[in-house]
């Protein structure tokens, strides 16, 4: 039987790195993400999990040694923060192009500058495009299963892919909440070993990483495309055999008390959760409002999402990351995009919070669905709004 | 892919395939299919050599950038037109003078 | 006698070459080029019982164009900076696999390659990293002493007075104006068990070095004389000749540094002067009398420094085999 105990979320998520019996770690130390790499070399330390902890010197080396573990054929695993994941950059986009499966958690923090170590997604907003399968999770019990579930879909040979977990900083990464852990054992069930498709071998010698001339590099970034988006339904697969063996349910997309809703919240991450109460408390006053969040970023789910805002008339859209210069947040631009050419548009409006560390509290969601109201009366508003931010 | 020697530059046959066909993450799987590429017609002068002065010593196997030489069992070294540059390191290391550079179509 | 070598190994020697070829034909490496002469000796040495991670460069591009690959053994290219860092990995994920009995135990040599500017300069940090974690590797830096692949700039392996495109000799400008970074001396500062370099002139030293560095234990560098006749204004047919003069004139010495103790491989009696070596390379035609006689007194002083720690080495070890009479 699975043991349910109160865990830092952190330690957590190297538990299931653990409970997935990787065989390599290459991290480096970034705040907030820290807990999570130093519990992984406790656990190997004490001989609990049998992997190789590679303490390398910087996050582009981390990101580099895991491509060359997972080439090696070893299941990997490694973490960072904005800093770090901004460092590993040029080669976040080379490891799904090798389709090497790694699975990273990042902990999501701020972009300097300033220098923040506190929360928002603009760090993992910078590598949006970076060809990962990219999931957000809500609270604890979701980061240990998302990571679980990483390694089954990545390693999937249909989708060879890696797979970034997003948390939140300090407001999930540092919190103590009642999680249940599964074993190694309990998860062989769900996980077989990694059963590499290309690997370097003396014994049968490929060449990995050519020069990708004009006549194939298309052709090349095309098959990493398609790929990914064929990886929703391994994604979805993996969520209902995770479901059926161990009772927990994942969707690409949640909802939250839409039913009859007019207005509908748009969240990702761990803000959800004050979303919740924002939703029940004005649903309390009779005002017709439901969430929605995305636990899947990328691929995106399209088709999901199109059914799950069908009738509602009004979206509000809050983004945690600023898309400089482009008038809006990342997420409502997608959520815009994604709409274009659907039979049934609900209006969408963006808001910005919290960003940096600051807190969205519940008042400042109620504000944002007051004002899409107001708005969606109108039939109009702004491109989009910083809720919290101080003029003077 | 043919493997008559007309096949030169780029590989075209090989370059021009859909992505459906690209082997995962773009690998090669074919080792040394380099090959194909015939870089002796990169050459315009080739080197010949005086099998009366040659001592076996193998100096133009092993200081071939192009890998051209190849040892065969009468102990001399046999020479492969169809990837010589042309560089003509062979005909100055040679310790005997053995090795003339000729201009190609002297 | 100190002896790097490892008890099991047995030298090359003229008469027993190895015929083995990692690289095969058709590479697209320009006229004379002995940066993949350096490279094909150094495979040659090692066998196909191998695995190379390789920094971009010109052997990334002459070997790997798509759909061609001049590689008979398993190699993989990631980046510029990290071929220290992509070897470390494969090689940690190879030993874990072994341990835990998924991957049949056997020693394979992992092979991280790079130009002098992938090693000096922008791969230094992930090189020093996977020297000091102190992984069981091999890295070759194939030095042609500027970044050639995007067009002959100085790199800071480029040696004084240098012509690049970056370093151009002009008005207020005597071409390149640092001397060149002693890489192999940073890799012995990690105080691991092999480092050495070599020249494919002298290609049996080459080779030698190139298996005990694949048979030590541990991490070990090799820093490769590599001439460009491209970059440098060479003829081509001179490549193998610029690197036996680099060596008879002391601007390339040969050497060893064997748990941090010094071996000169090729002592040189009577060096020729600088000149010989600088005047057959364009990228050195515009210096003057006073230049040369600086880079000579430098070259001059650096050998003896050299053979300083050389000779250091040996009176230790005569001192320990006295004591240990």
């Amino acid at each position: 039987m699975p043991k349910r105990v109160g865990i830092e979320v952190s330690l957590a998520a190297s538990e299931a790195a653990c409970a997935a019996d990787v065989d390599v770690i290459a991290a480096y130390p970034v705040t907030p993400q820290t807990h999570i790499v130093e519990h992984l070399s406790e656990l190997v330390a004490d001989g609990e999990l049998d992997a190789e902890f590679m303490s390398v010197e910087s996050e582009h080396s981390a990101m580099s040694a895991c491509i060359g573990a997972a080439a090696a054929g070893a299941r990997t695993f490694t973490a960072t923060s904005a800093p770090g994941l901004a460092l590993m950059h040029e080669i976040v986009f080379i490891a799904p192009s090798l389709r090497t499966p790694i699975v990273m958690v990042v902990a999501n923090r701020a972009l300097s500058g300033p220098i923040s170590i506190w929360n928002d997604h603009s760090d993992i907003m910078a590598e949006r495009d970076c060809g990962w399968i990219q999931t957000f999770a809500e609270n604890g019990q979701e980061v240990f299963d998302l990571i679980i579930q990483a390694f089954r879909v990545a390693e999937d040979p249909e989708v060879l892919l890696p797979v970034i977990v997003n948390m939140d900083g300090f407001t999930l990464s540092h919190v103590i909440e009642p999680i249940e852990l599964l074993s190694a054992s309990e998860v062989s069930e769900y996980l077989k070993p990694y059963n590499p498709q290309m690997v370097l071998d003396p014994k049968e010698p490929i060449t990995m990483g050519p020069v990708g001339v004009p006549e194939i590099y298309t052709e090349a970034r095309y098959q990493a495309e398609s790929v990914l988006n064929g990886s929703k339904k391994v994604i979805v697969k993996a969520w209902k055999e995770f479901a059926k063996l161990y009772g927990r349910s994942y969707k690409p997309i949640e909802t939250y008390r839409t039913q009859g809703a007019e207005v509908v919240l748009m969240t990702m991450g761990s803000v959800t959760e004050t979303a919740m109460t924002a939703v029940d408390r004005m649903r309390e006053k009779g005002i017709e409002v439901g969430l929605m969040r995305f636990r899947l970023w990328r691929p995106f789910p399209v088709q999901e999402f199109r059914r799950a805002v069908k009738g509602i008339k009004a979206l509000a859209v809050v983004d945690r990351a600023i898309s400089f210069g482009a008038q809006g947040g990342p997420v409502c631009s997608k959520v815009k995009s994604a709409l274009y050419g659907a039979p049934e548009q609900p209006q969408v409006f963006g808001f910005i919070s919290g960003l940096g560390g600051r807190d969205i509290t519940v008042e400042m969601f109620e504000q944002m669905v007051k004002k899409t109201i107001r708005y969606a009366k109108k039939g109009k508003g702004p491109m989009y709004e910083l809720i919290g931010v101080r003029e003077r | 892919m043919s493997e008559d020697k007309g096949v030169k530059t780029l590989a075209k046959v090989d370059a021009i395939i859909g992505w459906r066909n690209l082997e995962i993450g773009c690998a090669i799987t074919e080792p040394g299919s380099s090959r194909k590429l015939r870089t002796g017609d990169w050459r315009s002068q080739r080197p010949v050599t005086d099998r009366d002065k040659c001592i076996k010593c193998g100096l133009c196997w092993i200081y071939c950038p192009d890998i051209v030489y190849s040892p065969v069992r009468s102990g001399y070294f046999k020479w492969d037109g169809d990837y010589c540059k042309g560089c003509g390191i062979c005909a100055h290391e040679c310790p005997k003078d053995a090795i003339t550079m000729v201009m190609e179509g002297e | 006698m100190m002896d790097a070598a490892p008890r099991d190994f047995k030298k090359f020697t003229r008469k027993s070459l190895p015929r083995v070829e990692a690289l095969a034909q058709g590479h697209r490496a320009c006229q004379g080029c002995g940066e993949v002469l350096a490279l094909r000796m150094a495979l040659k040495a090692m066998g196909k019982n191998i695995i190379v991670a390789s920094a971009t460069g010109c052997m990334e591009i002459i070997t790997s164009s798509y759909p061609q690959t001049a590689w008979q053994v398993p190699w993989i290219h990631v980046a510029f900076e990290n071929a220290a860092a992509v070897a470390s990995g494969i090689e940690a994920g190879r030993k874990a696999l072994m341990r835990k009995g998924r991957l049949q135990k056997q020693r394979t040599t992992i092979v991280a390659m790079a130009g002098d500017g992938g090693t000096a300069d922008i791969g230094i940090q992930a090189l020093s990293g996977a020297l000091e974690r102190g992984h069981d590797f091999v890295y070759i830096c194939l030095d042609n002493e500027a970044y050639m692949n995007t067009g002959v700039q100085r790199s800071s392996a480029t040696p004084y007075g240098a012509m690049t495109t970056t370093s151009p000799p002009g008005k207020l400008s005597i071409g390149q104006y640092t001397w060149k970074k002693n890489v192999p001396a940073i890799a012995a500062a990690h105080a691991i068990p092999y480092v050495a370099t070599a020249s494919p002139a002298y290609y049996l030293d080459l080779m030698n070095k190139a298996k005990k560095a694949a048979m030590i234990k541990g991490p070990a560098y090799l820093h490769i004389y590599s001439p460009c006749p491209t970059g440098w204004r060479l003829a081509p047919e001179r490549a193998v000749e610029i690197s036996r003069l680099a060596v008879q004139t002391n601007v390339f010495p040969l050497y060893e540094v064997v748990d941090g103790q010094y071996i000169l491989t090729k002592k040189i009696k009577k060096p020729k002067p600088v000149e010989e070596y600088l005047k057959l390379q364009g990228r050195f035609r515009h210096l003057d009398k006073k230049t040369i006689k600086e880079i000579q007194e430098r070259v001059d002083r650096e050998y003896e420094a050299l053979v300083q720690k050389a000779a250091l080495a040996e009176a230790e070890e005569e001192s320990t085999e006295e004591a240990e009479k």
